[in-house]
């Protein structure tokens, strides 16, 4: 009989082992989609419209007659790649605006202050406002979300960089006149990995969430790009007859954001829990 | 003789960590007779907290500890009970009350948003059964028995208004407001002032010698030992290696580990005979790792006075008569008496 | 103390100032120009040039920034656009349903997250917490617009409890308005008690951590007075900090939620104002929006500071 503690430890990093395998199956999915999918996802089959599921069209058909689990299974390269480049984004610009305002004293005030202005604005509105200048495109829609989540890392990482900067060897190699950018390459921001990738994995969550929200609200993507969001306010008005237009589309969100946060949990466990209260 | 207030026999407390079993407590036995103290003395990390924390079974849950043993307490009604079986209900009507126990850290061991009156009065109000009025009345008394200056006023103010040395008087307060039988003070003056540890102290022996209480006292500080203790049970790596009365303790160590200790005192390196001592003594070495215990004696890396059978297997407890005992094969038993 | 609130008060307007920056920026900086939007195709040149000057839109940049700051101080958001009346008069139509919806379902929220998140901490590794924890990441992986389509799928359309959408008739009386946001109020409830439960519980975990509480039980305290009484009162404090930023947050965050159920709410207000470019809108939103939430924030600090006098020292 294993210890209670090394069990649980186990369980929860078999949680986290299954989180990782949907994560992988549904990107894999995304990549190969015209393998799993054969149906065009394009393709409008009028007397077909609003079908519930059956053996010919699995998820059932949406309201134009495409076959829901195709668009699904394509859109899901759209959703992904928001997300995931919105993620991507927001922690490069995140850990370079943490980084500073955590490692030079003097700069920190101010640059605090900007991330708190942009954290008083709720991030929909923020994004709804960011797409609506910028102009709805994909490429716009991902500008938008990094500059809505860049502030959220950039104060988990300033929260690391300060303890950090506080140990001991940190102001060893200070003392022995090593170049600050140097200090900041080679010491500081591998100690800050840990953090980072937790983080990369809830932005990505949230980005998903983000865009869906936009693009429901028909202020993301153009209505033509068939992300997860766009199914759903697509089959909005139908949802009394044929309510799986609604529903597997946000099953499909749901899921992803699922497997997301609870890699990102299982990370934050398994890796330093030195600078996990500081995340 | 009386029979003893509280008597520990073959205390054992061992934690489930990622590395192994670690066995923080090993077969520790101890006497404490009514009204005496009996300090329980050794460095960190020898066991003498988690002794005193499995006696009040204060352990935290979490921390899934194995306990066996015996803690046989002599209640004031005359009964005698075994602390470490005792059902939770029970334990919980003896805690605070018979049995009573002051933490080392003063400053956050008090609850930041009640004041000290109510947090006495709580107690009072729990185990005495007294009202509102009454309980905090008692409170205040019990400050001023603690010589907290300006009682009245201070039952109603909050722990951040009051100093270091204050709020511990206000634990001891606290402690004492259930008239206890038996007192645990674990380090209660090691995180003190030097001039309040002695005031403290006082204010201790004082209130032991008024109620007849036993104080079972935790230290690392000989100091404190040689002037306040009765009996002294000297732990090293979570065994008693050592029991004594205090004086002879001093007088004549028997264990090497305590010669040791005895010989750090810059006071006791001048007695060495040295006009003018040239260096402070210090034991060579460290405690081993719990998860790595030397195969016999615990000390035995440490020790100068080593021998080949030392490494064999761990020395029982040896009584060497006058009420002493001590874990090392180095000492002569005396036939008279069991060591237990 | 004084010079902790002032250099708080300083930081506060500090944030304000950037915000207001940021607002003016964001919409002086979106393409399409409104006012020929507001004309439509048949206007003429000298149409859009007297409309642009009506609405000062000809002035240089910094130009229009500091009037704009002057009308600011003066109370004054502007005029709208498209609905032809003062900004704060449209904000203050909309504020009732989005108010109330923020503090119902906030009201939910910690009436779910805050029992959960001290069974989880008191519980923590059993089963129980895996539980609670799961669920908890579980509500924060749902669309708010699924949930609100699945909720009124379930309780408006099939049993017709509440009604679909909207926020009542007119003139529809406060508890048939009540009526009307219990299911959005749920469902932004249920999601947001996700966030309550995690944080309850790491709240609860740093306190049952502390030196107080192992006195506490040294004193023969039942567990439930310990955890009840002894812990949650300091674990509470942070906990009510976030349920009052929450509500701040929701206040022009509940977008999704109030398009889902036609609710004529602040959100509603912003996202049609984007969508037909009125700027005077957007901005007096943005700007309430956001100076509300840093206004809450402050008076949280100061309310520590008075609470907890150990704040002064940090």
């Amino acid at each position: 009989m294993k210890l209670p503690p090394v069990l649980r430890a186990l369980l929860h990093r078999r949680i986290v082992m299954l989180a990782a395998l949907v994560l992988a199956a549904i990107v894999v999915l995304a990549l190969g989609a015209p393998w799993f999918a054969s149906i065009d996802p394009n393709d409008t089959a009028v007397l077909q419209r609003l079908k519930g599921p059956s053996a010919e069209h699995l998820l059932g058909t949406d309201e134009l007659g495409r076959d829901l689990y195709s668009r699904i299974v394509h859109g899901a390269r759209y959703s992904l790649a928001i997300a995931g480049l919105t993620a991507l984004g927001a922690t490069l610009a995140g850990t370079l605006l943490g980084l500073v305002a955590g490692f030079f004293r003097r700069l920190d005030a101010p640059l605090m202050r900007i991330v708190d202005a942009m954290m008083s604005f709720p991030d929909i509105l923020l994004a709804i406002a960011l797409v609506a200048i910028l102009g709805a495109s994909l490429a716009n829609v991902v500008f938008a979300l990094v500059l809505v989540y860049t502030p959220r890392v950039a104060r988990v990482v300033r929260a690391s960089t300060l303890v950090v900067r506080e140990l001991l060897f940190v102001e060893a190699v200070r003392a022995l006149g090593v170049r600050t950018s140097r200090i900041l390459w080679r010491h500081v921001l591998p100690n800050l990995l840990s953090p980072i990738l937790v983080q990369v994995s809830f932005i990505f969550a949230y980005a998903i969430l983000a865009e869906a929200g936009l693009s429901f609200l028909g202020v993301g993507v153009p209505p033509d790009i068939p992300t997860w969001g766009t199914m759903v306010a697509g089959g909005q008005q139908y949802a009394d007859r044929a309510f799986w237009v609604v529903l597997f589309p946000g099953l499909a969100i749901i899921l992803t954001a699922l497997s997301l946060q609870l890699l990102g949990d299982g990370v934050r466990d398994l890796l330093d829990p030195k600078l996990k209260k500081a995340a | 003789m009386d029979a003893p207030r509280l008597s520990v026999r073959h205390l054992s407390t061992s934690f489930p960590t990622d590395g192994g079993l670690v066995h923080s407590v090993a077969d520790v036995s101890f006497d404490i007779a009514p009204g005496r103290t009996t300090a329980l003395v050794g460095e960190s990390g020898s066991g003498k907290s988690v002794t005193s924390l499995t006696l009040m079974r204060l352990l935290a849950r979490s921390a899934n500890a194995r306990v066996s043993g015996q803690a046989h307490f002599a209640t004031r009604e005359g009964r005698s009970v075994d602390l470490l079986a005792l059902p939770e209900a029970e334990m919980r009507r003896l805690r605070g009350h018979q049995l009573a126990m002051i933490f080392q850290e003063p400053m956050t061991s008090l609850n930041p948003v009640f004041t000290v009156g109510e947090q006495i009065a709580e107690s009072v109000r729990l185990h005495k059964g007294l009202d509102r009025a009454a309980a905090l009345a008692h409170a205040q008394r019990m400050l001023e028995l603690v010589e907290i200056p300006a009682a009245a006023r201070r039952v109603h103010e909050y722990p951040h208004q009051l100093s270091g040395g204050m709020r511990q008087r206000v634990m001891i307060a606290l402690a004492m407001a259930c008239d206890p039988t038996l007192l645990i003070a674990d380090e209660p003056t090691t995180a003190l002032d030097v001039t309040i540890q002695a005031q403290i102290l006082a204010l201790m022996r004082r209130l032991q010698a008024e109620t007849g209480m036993s104080i079972l006292f935790i230290t690392h500080n000989l100091g404190v030992v040689a002037h306040h203790a009765d009996d002294v049970a000297v732990m090293y790596a979570g065994r008693v290696v050592e029991r004594a009365p205090v004086r002879p303790l001093f007088a004549a160590p028997q264990h090497p580990y305590t010669q040791g200790l005895l010989a750090c005192l810059p006071g006791k390196a001048r007695a060495a005979g040295q006009a003018r001592p040239k260096r402070l003594f210090a034991i060579r070495g460290q405690v081993s790792s719990p998860l790595a215990p030397p195969p016999g004696c615990a000390f035995e890396p440490r020790c100068d006075q080593a021998r080949d059978d030392c490494r064999a297997a761990m020395p029982p407890l040896i009584a060497t008569g006058d009420g002493r005992s001590a874990r090392c094969v180095l000492v002569a038993p005396s036939h008279d008496q069991e060591a237990t | 103390m004084t010079r902790f609130l002032i250099s708080k008060a300083l930081g506060m307007l500090a944030v304000l100032a950037i915000v207001a920056v940021i607002v003016f920026v964001l919409t002086r900086a979106a393409s399409g120009d409104p006012v020929a939007v507001l004309l439509g195709d048949q206007a003429t040149a000298q149409d859009i040039a007297r409309v642009q000057k009506q609405y000062g839109l000809d002035r240089p940049l910094p130009v229009q920034f500091g009037y704009w700051l002057r009308e600011l101080a003066h109370g004054n958001l502007g005029d709208s656009i498209f609905l032809q009346r003062p900004v704060t008069q449209a904000l203050a139509e909309r504020a009732e349903p989005t108010t109330l919806l923020a503090l119902l379902a906030v009201a939910i929220a910690a009436a779910i997250g805050i029992p959960c998140g001290i069974v989880s901490a008191v519980f923590r590794g059993r089963w129980i917490d895996q539980v609670f924890t799961g669920v908890a990441m579980l509500g924060a992986s749902i669309p708010s617009f699924w949930l609100g389509l699945v909720l009124i799928q379930m309780f408006a359309v099939s049993l017709g409890w509440f009604p679909v959408s909207g926020y009542g008739a007119p003139g529809a009386s406060l508890p048939e308005r009540v009526h009307a946001l219990i299911l959005p109020a749920a469902v932004l409830g249920l999601l947001n008690s996700a966030l309550i439960i995690r944080f309850t519980r790491a709240s609860m975990l740093d306190v049952l951590g502390e030196d107080y509480v192992r006195t506490a039980r040294s004193k023969g305290l039942a567990e439930s007075t310990v955890v009840l009484k002894h812990a949650l009162r300091n674990a509470l404090v942070p906990i009510v900090t976030v349920l009052g930023l929450t509500v701040a947050l929701m206040i022009g965050g509940a977008v999704v939620t109030e398009t889902v159920f036609g609710l004529p709410g602040i959100g509603n207000l912003v996202v049609n104002a984007v969508l037909r470019r009125d700027y005077p809108v957007i901005q007096g939103a943005l700007l309430v929006v956001a100076g509300i939430y840093v206004l809450i924030n402050f008076a949280i600090d100061l309310l520590y500071a008075v609470v907890d006098p150990r704040v002064k020292v940090s």
